[in-house]
C-alpha cells in the first residue's frame, strides 16, 4: 500500500515537471530564458518516472535497475547539450545584445578565432 | 607494469557495473565477464586517455554529489513556481561573468556541468583563456549575488576536492 | 491508484510533447528548434518508460536507452553543424 502511494507519487511529480518543463519552453519570452525550462525540469521529471519505473518493477516483479542507467546517462549528458545549444544561442545574439565582456580584454571562447 | 595492466582501476569498476546493469542480473558469469571486459577495453583504448583525472578526496566528492542532488531538488521547485506563476514582464534574465579559481579541465567541467543542472542557471561558455565562466540566470535581481553563491557554494567545494 | 497515476503522467506527458512541438514549429531561432527537438527526445523516453509499466514488460528499457544516446548524438551534431558548418573537423 505505501509502496503504491510512493509509485504514484513519483509518477505524478516526474509528470508535472515535464510539464512545466514544456511550459516554460512555449511561455518564456527570450531565447535563453527558454533554455532553462527543458534541460533540467524534464531531467528531473523523467528522473522520477524512471524511479517510479524502477519502485514499480521490485513491487510486481523480481525487480530490475536498469532503469538507472538511462537515468545516469541523462544527468551527464542534458549539461553538455545544454552548453551547445546555449552556443547557437550565443551566436544567434552576437551584434543583437551586448553580453558582459570576461575580464582582462579576452573573448568568450566561441567567438574567438582560433 | 601495473600502470600498462590497470591503466584506469575506475574506469575498470565502472565499466563492470555498467555491464551487470544492462545484463540486469547479478549473477557470477555477469560478474565475470563484466570484469574481462573493464580490463580489456582501458587497455584497448589506454593510446586515447593518457591522463588520468585527479581526485584527490573521494568522500567529499560523494558528499559534493549530494549536495548537488539536494539542491536540484529544491531549485527545480523554485523554478517551475517562476515559470508558471510569474508574468515575462516581471522576469528579470540575467548574465553573470564568474571569474575562475580552478584551473583543473576536469573541475571546470564538473562546475559548469553543476551549474547546469541546478535550475535557475545555465552555463554559456568559458573565456578563451578559461578563467572566467558566463552563466545566464533565468530571474535574478543582483548578478553579482548569484556570482558570489555559486563560488562560495560550488567552487570552493571543488577546489578542496580537486586541487 | 497506479493506473490513475499512470494515465495522468500520460496525458501530462503527452501534452508537452505537443508544446515542445508547437515550440518545433513556431521557432523563431536555431537554438529554439534544437532545444525543442532534444525536448522531444527526453519526453519520448519518458512515454516508452510509461509505457513499459504499463504493459508490465521489460522490452522496451533498450529502445529508451538507444533514443537517449541517439538524442543526444543528434544534438550535439546538429548544434555542432550550426556553429561550425562541419561537425567531425
Amino acid at each position: 500500500m505505501i509502496t503504491e502511494a510512493i509509485i504514484a507519487a513519483l509518477l505524478v511529480i516526474g509528470a508535472f515537471f515535464t510539464l512545466v518543463g514544456s511550459i516554460g519552453l512555449i511561455k518564456l519570452d527570450n531565447c535563453m530564458s527558454r533554455l532553462h525550462g527543458p534541460t533540467k525540469a524534464s531531467t528531473l521529471g523523467v528522473g522520477a518516472l524512471l524511479l517510479a519505473s524502477v519502485v514499480y518493477s521490485f513491487n510486481t516483479a523480481d525487480g530490475s535497475v536498469h532503469e538507472i542507467l538511462v537515468m545516469a546517462f541523462l544527468f551527464v549528458t542534458a549539461p553538455i547539450s545544454g552548453n551547445f545549444i546555449a552556443k547557437v544561442n550565443m551566436h544567434s545574439l552576437r551584434g543583437k545584445q551586448a553580453l558582459p565582456p570576461p575580464p582582462d580584454d579576452h573573448v568568450w571562447g566561441t567567438y574567438s578565432e582560433k | 607494469m601495473r600502470a600498462r595492466l590497470f591503466p584506469h582501476p575506475l574506469l575498470t569498476v565502472l565499466l563492470a557495473i555498467v555491464w551487470c546493469l544492462l545484463v540486469n542480473e547479478v549473477k557470477l558469469g555477469t560478474v565475470v565477464f563484466g570484469i574481462l571486459l573493464g580490463l580489456l577495453i582501458p587497455i584497448v583504448t589506454a593510446a586515447y586517455w593518457p591522463d588520468r583525472p585527479p581526485v584527490g578526496r573521494p568522500i567529499k566528492l560523494l558528499s559534493y554529489l549530494v549536495l548537488v542532488i539536494w539542491d536540484i531538488l529544491v531549485a527545480n521547485v523554485v523554478v517551475a513556481m517562476i515559470v508558471l506563476f510569474k508574468s515575462n514582464k516581471n522576469m528579470r534574465p540575467q548574465w553573470v561573468v564568474i571569474p575562475l579559481d580552478l584551473r583543473t579541465p576536469e573541475a571546470i567541467t564538473m562546475l559548469a556541468g553543476t551549474i547546469t543542472l541546478t535550475p535557475g542557471t545555465v552555463s554559456a561558455d568559458l573565456s578563451d583563456d578559461g578563467r572566467a565562466l558566463l552563466v545566464h540566470a533565468l530571474d535574478a535581481e543582483d548578478p553579482d549575488a548569484v556570482r558570489d553563491d555559486i563560488k562560495q557554494r560550488y567552487e570552493r567545494r571543488l577546489k578542496e576536492i580537486f586541487e | 491508484m497506479i493506473l490513475m497515476a499512470l494515465n495522468f503522467a500520460f496525458v501530462a506527458v503527452a501534452l508537452s510533447q505537443l508544446l515542445a512541438m508547437l515550440r518545433l514549429v513556431k521557432g523563431p531561432s536555431t537554438g529554439d528548434r534544437i532545444l525543442a527537438l532534444d525536448t522531444m527526445v527526453i519526453n519520448a523516453i519518458a512515454l516508452i518508460i510509461l509505457l513499459g509499466m504499463r504493459l508490465g514488460t521489460q522490452v522496451y528499457f533498450e529502445s529508451a536507452l538507444i533514443i537517449a544516446m541517439l538524442g543526444f548524438v543528434s544534438t550535439v551534431a546538429i548544434a555542432r553543424f550550426v556553429l561550425r558548418g562541419d561537425i567531425i573537423e
